[in-house]
């Protein structure tokens, strides 16, 4: 018997991923774009559990009179917002696609404390040990967002782990900020100046803005929690002379301008892909990219529009509607500037434009509806109903996870060396748009008839849109598990991948071999033209 | 798409709502429209066709759509500014009733005696402003059909004022979670032509009114002592609804959540011309509804007709 040693399977140049196939390789590596990918297959996990969680919601919500004992309904909304805010959504793209491309984007080796970055995967997974625990053990009940004093004194579940898994993995996504930051401004290469940044590094420097600026707060408000949970210190709880509405002006002080570092990243993504799929660049560049800033710096005034039925002062609550009004003014012209740019271009539809035109259309209507919740009369009969529900998951699912699965499928062949298949991608595109807003769709008109939020039963009358909202969610999940089952494919099996396969433009593109190697770069880039410089222009003057 | 429409503000808040959904939709379809127009005018028909002009954009333009929907934005702003402070700011002359949340149910008191658990019987074509109080954690009093909702705090009392206008049952639901059985926290709202609200109450009272049971508990718990037999407290007649001067020299108005703070923790605002730490400190010795009752004792002890009290 003669055996035939199966050929090696290509002659591939030495990239990031072939250079060491060992477990240590992974678990104590230094690159970036390795870190980014223990990151995705993180994330992934945390949003297969969340979304098993909203699946059982969905189910529960079938029938009027529920399926599951009350107290298990309220776990399962508990866990599904936990994990998806904390564990997929706050490190979605920054993480994975931002911590790949962000250093080769201006041309840098690496980030700037490659160690640090490993760091901060290990204390995201240290936190998500926590929180898996806090479900392994019997789940939360307060929703994710920890209200005083039902969080501090009468919840009587496993509210000090999950605080516990959200703090510890607070600090990964202060880590990685802080990694951006300083990475952006020492590490670009030369010619990158800050007009030349691609709106992707834009809108993760103002993502990191925040994540290193706002996530402490919220550190300290869980540390408060704890500290009366445990020694009933008396901060929020009024029968120990606390003040609970105090509680949420800490937590939205912090999780306000967190809903912005879920949707930052996703502009910068769809800035993207916009521009190379209409072969032209962002029309007002300038004004996409200072719209990030300002979203970054206005979000911090705007927390006290969660507090308007909550007592709090009328004249506060004016104050905080305006300013919310303005935070809508950058988002606006980000769309705006979007649908500017395909005018006069040259558009193809691939997946990864489908997914941005839907972010666009997704995003406006999410945007759209963060108006009536920021004019304070509609808001008081519309906060906590279902309304609420449907305008965050037009911004946080139709926009972020959008861009997340758009720029997945845009860089999947600069991740991985290989092509994914093009009709199976565009089909699961077309069934998440279609299962997300039979979902979703049907809640806005559930919430301004008057169902709140967090109920495991509700009336009769609000059955109907309920089963349309389910079946639209298993819509939705068929549409989730394609691209998972596609990718994995492709990834071992797909054609292999020239090193620029949409002829986009951007250093990881031109100046970077595809998959990277572990440095990114075989020449050091140089850079000598404004970004997206799809028309091949000559640059005059100041830009 | 709109709920039963039962009180003066419903209509209100649902024009705004129309005009916020007209506007959405007048937005979305421009942008849809575009979208799809460029998207099917520009597409790529071969793949040589040659690469577009760069365009940069222009200052006028980002200007212009900046501007305009702002604009209308202002407008959003000034309507719901305004609505929201006629919303939230009750009319002299209130019909008072008295609400207290409590894990999982809302105990609802009449100042005639009459009491019920997650019902509450109005009457249509008066202003009613409900003093909301909460014996555990937060809930919120939600009536969709009036479109109105408040947040019920403990520690605090929160108002909620409405007039209703169409007679009907309408659903009552806890809005703000409150723990296992939150969606079971719901009741009914009992709106009644002025006549049968008469009617009913007649029927329903329990011998008792609210300020009779408040001066029991005055008793009971020993204010009588101090606040009348040995003038050690002050007197208690007149101070509702009146100025009150305090010993560190400032001067608030006497209100409900002012005696709320007064009987529970009265070392925080002295009254002038009297000691602190006498007045024994009554956290946590009343339940919710026994101070109702002594606050309805001592606004009744006022006799000239008191301000209203935002
Ligand atoms: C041991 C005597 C004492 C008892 C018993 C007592 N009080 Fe007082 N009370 C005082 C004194 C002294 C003050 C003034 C100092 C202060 O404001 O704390 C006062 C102040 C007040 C005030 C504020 C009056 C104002 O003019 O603004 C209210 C209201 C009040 N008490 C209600 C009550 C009620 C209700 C009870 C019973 C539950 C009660 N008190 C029991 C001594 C007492
Ligand atoms: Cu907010
Ligand atoms: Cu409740």
């Amino acid at each position: 018997m003669s055996t035939t040693l199966p050929l090696p399977e290509t002659t591939e140049r030495p990239n990031y991923l072939n250079v060491d196939y060992s477990w240590k390789s992974w678990l104590f590596t230094t690159d970036h774009k390795r870190i980014a990918l223990l990151y995705l297959f993180s994330i992934t996990a945390f949003f297969l559990v969340g979304a098993v969680f909203a699946g059982l919601m969905r189910l529960n919500l079938l029938f009027p009179d529920g399926l599951f004992e009350h107290d298990t309904y309220n776990k399962f909304f508990t866990m599904h917002g936990v994990i998806m805010v904390f564990f997929f959504l706050v490190p979605s793209i920054p993480a994975t696609l931002g911590n790949f491309l962000l250093p080769i984007m201006i041309g840098a080796r690496d980030l700037a404390f490659p160690r640090i970055n490993l760091l901060s995967w290990y204390i995201y997974i240290a936190g998500g040990v926590f929180a898996v625990l806090a479900i392994v053990k019997g789940g939360v009940d307060t929703g994710w967002t920890f209200y005083a004093p039902f969080s501090t004194t009468y919840s009587n579940t496993h509210v000090i782990l999950a605080a516990i898994g959200v703090f510890i993995s607070g600090f990964s996504s202060i880590l990685t900020g802080l990694n951006f930051i300083v990475t952006v401004h020492k590490m670009r290469a030369p010619g990158m100046t800050w007009s030349r940044l691609p709106l992707f590094v834009w809108a993760h420097y103002a993502t990191s803005l925040i994540q290193v600026l706002g996530t402490p707060v919220v550190a300290i408000t869980i540390v408060l929690l704890m500290l009366e949970r445990i020694l009933h210190a008396g901060i929020f709880d009024p029968n120990l002379g606390g003040d609970p509405v105090l509680f949420q002006h800490l937590f939205w002080f912090y999780s306000h301008p967190a809903v912005y570092i879920m949707i930052l990243p996703g502009m910068g993504v769809v800035s993207e892909i916009i521009a190379c799929y209409s072969r032209k660049g962002i029309f007002g560049y300038g004004f996409v990219a200072f719209s990030s800033v300002a979203i970054a710096v206005l979000g911090f005034m705007v927390w006290g529009h969660h507090l308007f039925v909550a007592g709090q002062s009328m004249y506060a609550s004016m104050v905080f509607s305006f300013i919310s009004f303005l935070v809508a003014v950058p988002s606006a012209i980000k769309v705006f500037n979007w649908t500017a740019t395909m005018y006069k271009g040259s558009i193809t539809f691939d997946t990864p434009m489908l997914y941005a035109l839907g972010f666009i259309g997704l995003f406006t209507i999410g945007g759209l509806t963060g108006l009536f919740l920021a004019t304070m009369a509609i808001d008081v009969h519309l906060t906590d109903t279902y309304f609420v529900i449907a305008h965050f998951h037009y911004v946080m699912v139709g926009g972020m996870v959008l861009a997340f699965l758009g720029g997945i499928h845009f860089w999947f062949p600069k991740m991985t060396g290989r092509l994914y298949p093009e009709m199976w991608a565009r089909l699961a595109a077309a069934i998440i748009f279609v299962g997300f807003n039979l979902t979703f769709f049907p809640q806005f008109i559930l919430g301004y008839l008057g169902m709140p939020r967090r109920y495991a039963t509700y009336a009769q009358e609000f059955q109907v849109l309920h089963v349309l909202s389910t079946a639209g969610a298993s819509i939705l999940g068929v549409g989730y598990l394609l691209p998972l089952i596609y990718l994995t494919w492709a990834w071992r099996k797909g054609e292999r991948s020239p090193q620029n396969p949409w002829q986009a433009k951007g250093l990881e593109w031109e100046q970077s071999p595809t998959p990277p190697p572990t440095f990114n770069f075989d020449v050091p880039p140089v850079v000598t033209e404004r970004p997206y410089n799809y028309s091949e222009e000559v640059e005059v003057g100041g830009y | 798409m709109f709920p039963a429409a039962a009180s003066t503000a419903a209509p209100q808040v649902d024009a705004l709502y129309v005009y916020l959904v007209l506007l959405s939709v007048v937005m979305t379809t421009l942008i849809f429209i575009a979208i799809g127009f460029f998207a099917y005018k520009y597409r790529r028909r071969s793949p040589d066709d040659p690469m577009p002009r760069a365009i940069h954009g222009s200052i006028p333009i980002e200007l212009t759509w900046s501007v305009i929907p702002f604009l209308f934005m202002l407008v959003m702003f000034a309507w719901g500014t305004k609505l929201y402070f006629e919303n939230y700011t009750p009319p002299r002359n209130t019909l008072d009733i008295y609400v207290v949340g409590k894990q999982w149910m809302w105990k609802v008191q009449y100042p005639d005696g009459q009491r019920e658990i997650n019902e509450l019987h109005v009457p249509t074509g008066r202003p009613v402003k409900l003093t909301l109080a909460s014996e555990d954690v937060i809930h919120s009093f939600y009536i969709p059909a009036f479109r109105l909702k408040h947040d019920v705090v403990p520690g605090s009392y929160q108002t909620y004022w409405f007039q209703a206008t169409e007679p009907g049952r309408y659903h009552l639901f806890c809005a703000e979670y409150c723990g296992t059985n939150h969606s079971r926290m719901i009741g009914w709202v009992d709106v009644m032509d002025p006549v049968s609200y008469q009617n009913w109450l007649a029927g329903g009272a329990t011998g008792a009114t609210m300020s009779q049971l408040g001066e029991k508990l005055f008793e009971k718990y020993g204010c009588v002592t101090c606040h009348v037999t040995n003038h050690n407290g002050p007197p208690l007649n007149n101070v509702f609804g009146h100025p009150v001067q305090l010993a560190d020299g400032r001067t608030v108005l006497a209100d409900e959540p002012f005696l709320r703070e007064s009987i529970l923790n009265p070392n925080a605002k002295v009254v002038k011309g009297y000691k602190p730490n006498v007045m024994p400190v009554y956290q946590g010795q009343i339940d919710e509804e026994g101070l109702l009752q002594l606050i309805v004792y001592i606004k009744s002890l006022s006799q000239t007709n008191p301000q209203a009290i935002p």
